[in-house]
This record gives C-alpha cells, structure tokens and sequence, in this order.
C-alpha cells in the first residue's frame, strides 16, 4: 500500500503491488511502516541454491522488502543496536532472481548493475537507499525484532524487522530512473 | 628500561574500541559543520544534518555510529625503551579488541578464513603494523575501518613517465569510481612512493593525521586542496545523492622511490571515519 503525506513524503506499507511500484520515482523520499526482512552476503549465499533447486525459502518474498543490513548487538532493553544498510552491488548476482519470486523492493546504499535495474523494469520493482553510516539514528525506527532464519549466521541470519517511517529514498524505479545518475549530473561542476 | 604490562595495554585498546565506535572524533564533527555551510543540494544538506544527528545520538546512547563498527587497525609506535611484561605485544591488543567488542556491544564482522567465512565472534584478530621509535612510551593509534569503503580501496604501479599528473588523475578516477557506494562524504588516505605494500600502508596510516590540518609538507599540502577541490567538483555528493560534498579531505603520504616505480596506493574512508589513539 502507498499514499503520499501531506508532507509530500510518499508512505509505503508492504505487500507491495505493481501499481504502488509504478507510483514510486528516484528521487521519492519514503517511509515505510510495517515488516523488512534483513538479509545480507551470507544469507544471500544459502538463499540462492534454494531458488536454483525451486525448493521453498524461509520467507516468502511476495510482495516483500528485504533491507541489506548486519545490524550490531543489542544493548541489554534496546530492540536493536545501529542497523545502517550494507553495500547494494555486492548482493547483485541474487537479487533479480528474488525480484522474479516476487519481492517488490531491496533497501541498501551503493549502485546497482544493469541486470538489476533491468529486472526492476521487468518485475516491477524498486531499489531504496537508506543513509549510509546512519546506524543509529535508523535503529530508533524499528520497533520490533525476530530471527526467521540462519541464526548461526549472527548478524548475517535473516531476521524480521516491524518499522515505523523507516526513512528511504528511490534511488532506482522501475522506470530506468536513477538518482545516483540524476544527483551526479545535476552538481558536477567542469573544470580541470 | 620502562616496563608496561600487557594488561594495560589490553585495557586502553578496549577502552579505544568502544570509544572510537560511539564518540565520532572532534575533527570529524568539525567537517560535518564546515560542509553544511558551503553544500548546494537540499539532499545533501539533509544527508550531513543526519550524519551529524547520529553522531549526537551514538555518543549519548552509546551505541554504534554505524552499524559495521570495522576491522581493527592499528598502528604503533613502541618506544625501544620499553619492556612489554606479561605475555606478547600483539595478544594483548587482540585481547582488548576481544573485550572490547563484546563488552561495547559491537558488531563482530571478521571471518577467520577468507574461504570458509566463519565468524570469530569477537572481531579478532586486528591488524598491527608497529614501528620501532625513540623513547620509552607505547602509542596506540586505532581506527575502526568499515567494510563497504575498503572494497573501493585501490593500488596501481603507474610507469615514473606518467609522473605527478598521472597519479592526480588516478586519485580522481578512483573518487569517481568508489562513488555512492563507499558512503561518502570520503576521506582519502593517498601513499605513493616506496614498494608494492608501503604505498599501501602509507595510504592507511595517512588517515590518521587530523582531518582539516595541513600536510606538514607545503607542496603536497597544496596538491592535497586541489585534489579535494576536484573530487568535490565531480557532483556525487553526501551519500551520492548529488551535491558539492564528495570529500572531506584528501591526506598524502610519500616515501623515497625505485628508479622503476611510481606505486600509489588509496585507501578509501567513509564519513564514519573513527580514529582513536593512546599514549601509554
């Protein structure tokens, strides 16, 4: 589900359909309210001969985010510690494959390649930065926290994030759009 | 002969390691004010005003600034008028690590084998280069290096012909190139000269200087302003979203030089630049 707030800040609660994607555009600032699922390098690793052999995977990426992150440990009555998002690029030999099962949406920082802005444009779906380094200030928005799978992974395990206005941005739509490119052109300046 | 115990030395690296990861360095917060008076874009304005946000909430809450709280790097300077007593120089900088991780609650991000990928659970080990100095005083400098900018870290052998002009322009090929990925705003830590791997621990240990102090060398002081104004004009802005912002600073290392060679080594830091350092 998308609306947009009176604030002009898009809002956005997964499953996610086809036509909520279409309604997002780079540049879109978004907060999400609902379930992340969080899966990085390693988690990546396990999920991918799964959907090789088409056995079932631990989450059902329908309609889905997955937020690549690691988070850190816990203090002692916090949900979680800084949970800042990891490099996008280096999860994308999986991620349109996922987008083929169906997830709508990935959160990480960093470009993607070709193949996944193409998958973007071909299953509908959208690539959302979140503030590099910001671990912090981003752990305040999730206010719920469970492993789902892989625990031996540690802060690679995949777990179940519930967040409220999660701040993202649209850094790749599903139109070819490309903040990274839009930003970069619009405050380089010539000169030797 | 000054003796100094392994144990406080294992104290001070775990005190380092908690500290470095949650009280972002004064010369950092200082960078973050100096670019949001001159950062055009309303993205990027933004961008810095969080990154400092978090940095205020870190410190008081005491969790991490980010949430990859880095590979262990440390370089020391141990006097050769001291005596480490107690057990081995290193074990006990990879004990405090140890501590320092687990008591700190910070994230253990080391594998013990490229390969196989296995968690060490305590982000150990760290990685130490040692110099020998004059003097009977252990300083431990400690920087927390993250992840996701290390992987844009880049070393090229340029021929001697391709000279100074050649390595601006790799320097800035290699700004272009790390991009939004490695977290910008950047610090760049530059070695060149010396073989293969001095140039790249030049281009580490070159970021422990003070962000915003000049070179102590006057030219490469001025080579370093330019080189910053460059990459700052190529547009990538605070976390790549566009904007004036690219770099913090730019920091030149050199040593003396083969005939043959002309190594340059970068190391590229993210904004959660967090340095440390201890006298003993």
């Amino acid at each position: 589900m998308i609306r947009t707030a009176p604030d002009g800040i898009k809002e956005v609660s997964p499953p996610l359909s086809d036509a909520d994607i279409e309604a997002l555009k780079a540049g879109d600032r978004v907060r999400i309210t609902g379930v992340l699922y969080t899966a990085r390098d390693a988690a990546h690793g396990r999920l991918f001969p799964l959907i090789e052999k088409g056995q079932p995977l631990p989450i059902d990426v329908r309609g889905q985010i997955i937020y690549y992150t690691g988070p850190s440990p816990a203090r002692p009555g916090d949900v979680v510690g800084s949970i800042g998002p990891t490099t996008g690029g280096r999860m994308d030999t999986f991620t349109p494959a996922l987008h083929k099962l169906g997830l709508k949406a990935t959160i990480g920082k960093g470009g993607r390649s070709q193949a996944v802005k193409d998958a973007l444009r071909q299953y509908k779906a959208v690539y959302f930065g979140a503030i590099g380094g910001a671990g912090a200030v981003l752990s305040q928005f999730v206010k719920k926290l469970s492993i789902v799978a892989y625990e031996d992974l540690g802060t690679e395990a995949i777990r179940r994030l519930e967040v409220e206005d999660f701040p993202v941005i649209v850094v790749n739509d599903c139109w070819g759009g490309d903040l990274y490119q839009d930003g970069m052109k619009a405050y380089a300046r010539e000169g030797p | 002969m000054r003796e100094i115990h392994v144990s406080a030395i294992a104290d001070a690296v775990k005190k380092l390691c908690i500290e470095a990861n949650c009280d972002l360095e004064p010369d950092m917060l200082r960078a973050f004010d100096r670019a949001l008076r001159t950062e055009r874009s309303p993205a990027g304005q933004q961008v810095l005003q969080i990154l400092k946000d978090n940095a205020q909430l870190a410190q008081t809450k005491r969790i991490p600034y980010c949430q990859d709280t880095g590979f262990v790097v440390c370089f020391v300077e141990l006097g050769q008028d001291v005596h480490v007593t107690g057990g081995g120089l290193y074990d006990a900088i990879n004990a405090g690590v140890s501590q320092g991780y687990r008591e700190g609650f910070l994230r253990a991000s080391i594998v013990r084998s490229p390969f196989d990928r296995v968690n060490t659970g305590d982000n150990t080990p760290a990685v130490i280069h040692t110099d020998v100095a004059p003097g009977a005083t252990l300083k431990i400098m400690l920087m927390a290096k993250g992840g996701g900018c290390e992987n844009r870290s880049k070393y090229k052998m340029l021929t001697p012909a391709e000279g100074l002009e050649g390595v601006k322009e790799w320097i800035i090929e290699c700004v272009r190139t790390a991009g939004p990925d490695a977290c910008p705003p950047l610090i760049l830590g530059v070695g060149v000269g010396g073989t293969f791997e001095t140039a790249a621990i030049l281009s580490k240990k070159a970021l422990l200087r003070e962000l915003g102090s000049p070179n102590p060398d006057p030219g490469l002081d001025v080579l370093e302003r330019e080189l910053l104004d460059r990459a700052n004009r190529l547009g990538i802005g605070p976390q790549g979203y566009g904007g004036d912002t690219t770099a913090f600073g730019i920091h030149i290392l050199t040593y003396p030089c083969h005939i043959t060679s002309l190594p340059v080594a970068v190391t590229i830091e993210c904004h959660a630049h967090r340095h440390k350092e201890v006298t003993l």
